[in-house]
């Protein structure tokens, strides 16, 4: 009998494993569960886009892409970054990727070895920190706090930087709290930033999420940032596309150029039918973009006076398709909360804390559901409130 | 007028007043003058029910209709449409540009009464110079809405 622990990467099994693998358990064994845990669209990729994908397949364009993704794709991809961010990159500063998460996975790599140390605001998405564990690195957390709508203070980030800081990893529109960070917010932090000089791994998955006259601004737009900074972005939730895996990163040539040679023996090149896809959602998608946001938009204000309605207050996320309601109320913790509602209504939520411990106190809602799926969800949860109070 | 506000009622004519005033941050109020104003102005025309006959013995036969018709020295096709409106038979009737000049689409209990529709109603009609009778066999979307099965949410429960 081969002894497996012995043979397995310690750093890979050492991981924590996920915090909704135990609900995800749960969940399965009940029917009609109203799921609000969710992180990706509900649309179906628009059809003008999946045809695109289909005619390259008619057209036998089955083989691999140049590694760094096709040159059309990569211009339409700086075109777009002009015409929608002001951002100037030339495309040899794209890298078309398996997703944004193959993204964050090169950025970390090319950036972080052994011993720096990788700043991580929380509660964020998921990959992050494992990724950082692999290449050797350690992640340092700073907690976000809710009474600034989870917005990263210069004060904050000041507080966590060592001599070994290299890399700070900026998650907004953010993943789960729907916080963004305004211009006014990253013109604080840039000089901290440069002061210590620091790289910026700029996760912008929902840059084009952004709601009530709110337009993303990405920090690479800030004086003396540009070059600092690696954006991550896909196509995965602005194009509803998460199936295509596709996404890209953007950073200046010496940064791309490492990437693109990791890249290049790990995957290849990116799905070529996916490719294909991607450059008609850029050319002409972005009507649908409009389309979706107006639709996330009216969810939002329902889902986010439906829970301050409930008692359970709710910050007005202004990016993503999340809210992060407070359940400190109920005197639950976000695991209690999230396992007796789904257990007594049937609703899934995601607990704060599976983004982070600082998470704790909030549950993560998605708005990717229809307004009927929404208005059912929020009711259970109305009546599983009152049934709390009512047995205390 | 409230463009936002007609499109959610163009996607659901049936979202309340409270729902609709917290979608679009405005008040119920708000929601509710604006639709009677809407109303008046004639955007909005009325609020129907897409319904699926064909799962119920009751279902009708529709066609569609192409009308060649002479126009009229002052008013062109006008007269003809405005006539042909009236019918309860009639759910629509369009000008066209191409091949024909009126779309009429017809509605009957069976092929045979809109047959006879066409036959005793449209084609004598003054003006009209010839028709073109087309069943429809089958509706898979109508008006947004789809008929035949959708693409469903295959999404699972849980997902970071
Ligand atoms: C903040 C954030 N970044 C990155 C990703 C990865 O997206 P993808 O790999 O589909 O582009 C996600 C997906 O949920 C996310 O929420």
């Amino acid at each position: 009998m081969i002894d497996y622990s012995k043979k397995l990467n310690s750093k890979a099994a050492a991981l924590k494993p996920s915090g909704i693998r135990r609900f995800f358990d749960i969940s399965e064994q009940m029917e009609n569960v109203i799921s609000l845990g969710v992180g990706e669209p509900d649309f179906q990729t628009p059809w003008h886009i999946r045809s695109a994908g289909i005619e390259s397949l008619e057209n036998g364009k089955t083989r691999y892409t140049a590694n760094r993704g096709m040159e059309p794709l990569r211009k339409e991809i700086v075109a777009y970054m002009k015409r929608r961010f002001n951002l100037t990159y030339s495309p040899n500063e794209a890298l078309v990727t398996v997703g944004g998460s193959e993204a964050i996975d090169l950025a970390v790599r090319a950036l972080v070895e052994q011993g720096d140390e990788v700043l991580i605001p929380q509660p964020s998405f998921v990959c992050y920190e494992p990724i950082v564990a692999l290449a050797g690195g350690t992640s340092v957390i700073i907690e976000l706090k809710s009474d600034n709508d989870f917005v990263l203070t210069p004060e904050q980030l000041e507080e966590k930087i060592t001599d070994k800081t290299k890399v700070l990893v900026l998650p907004y529109p953010c993943n789960p709290t729907g916080g963004i960070m305004r211009k006014e917010d990253l013109e604080k932090i840039a000089p901290v930033i440069i002061k210590h000089d620091l790289m910026v791994i700029s996760d912008e998955i929902y840059a084009e999420l952004t709601y009530s006259g709110e337009r993303h601004i990405s920090i690479a737009e800030i004086d003396g940032m540009w070059e600092r900074t690696v954006i991550v972005s896909g196509f995965s939730k602005t194009y509803s596309m998460t199936g295509w895996r596709l996404g890209y990163a953007l950073a200046p040539d010496p940064i791309t150029a490492l990437m693109t040679k990791i890249h290049q023996f790990a995957i290849m090149s990116a799905p070529t039918t996916s490719q294909y896809a991607a450059i008609e959602a850029l050319k002409n998608g972005d009507d649908d973009i409009k389309k979706m946001v107006d639709e996330y938009d009216t969810r939002r204000r329902l889902v986010v006076d439906g829970f301050n309605k409930i008692g359970l207050t709710c910050f007005e996320p202004l990016g993503a398709f999340y809210v992060f309601p407070c359940i400190k109320s109920t005197g639950l913790t976000s695991e209690e909360f999230c396992e007796k509602l789904l257990y007594s209504k049937k609703v899934a939520m995601v607990p704060g804390t599976a983004f982070g411990d600082c998470g704790e106190g909030f549950v993560r809602v998605s708005y990717c559901y229809s307004v009927e799926h929404l208005k059912e969800a929020l009711n259970r949860t109305g009546e599983f409130i009152k049934e709390l109070k009512g047995s205390e | 007028m409230n463009k936002k506000l007609l499109k959610l009622l163009e996607k659901n004519a049936r979202y309340t007043t409270t729902d609709l005033a917290t979608m679009l941050g405005i008040t119920e109020d708000e929601v509710r003058a604006q639709i009677e104003e809407m109303k008046k102005e004639g955007l909005i025309r009325g609020f129907k029910t897409v319904v699926d006959w064909e799962r119920l013995d009751s279902a009708y036969v529709s066609a569609l209709i192409e009308l060649n018709v002479t126009p009229l020295p002052d008013s062109g096709f006008e007269e003809a449409a405005k006539k042909i409106m009236k019918y309860d038979e009639v759910e629509t009737v369009y000008l066209m540009s191409g091949g024909y000049d009126l779309c009429v689409i017809v509605k009957g209990k069976t092929f045979q009464e809109v047959a006879m529709f066409v036959g005793k109603v449209l084609a004598p009609m003054k003006g009209v110079i010839s028709t073109a009778t087309h069943f429809v066999l089958r509706r898979y979307k109508e008006l947004d809405i789809v008929l035949c099965g959708d693409e469903g949410d295959d999404r699972g429960n849980f997902w970071l």
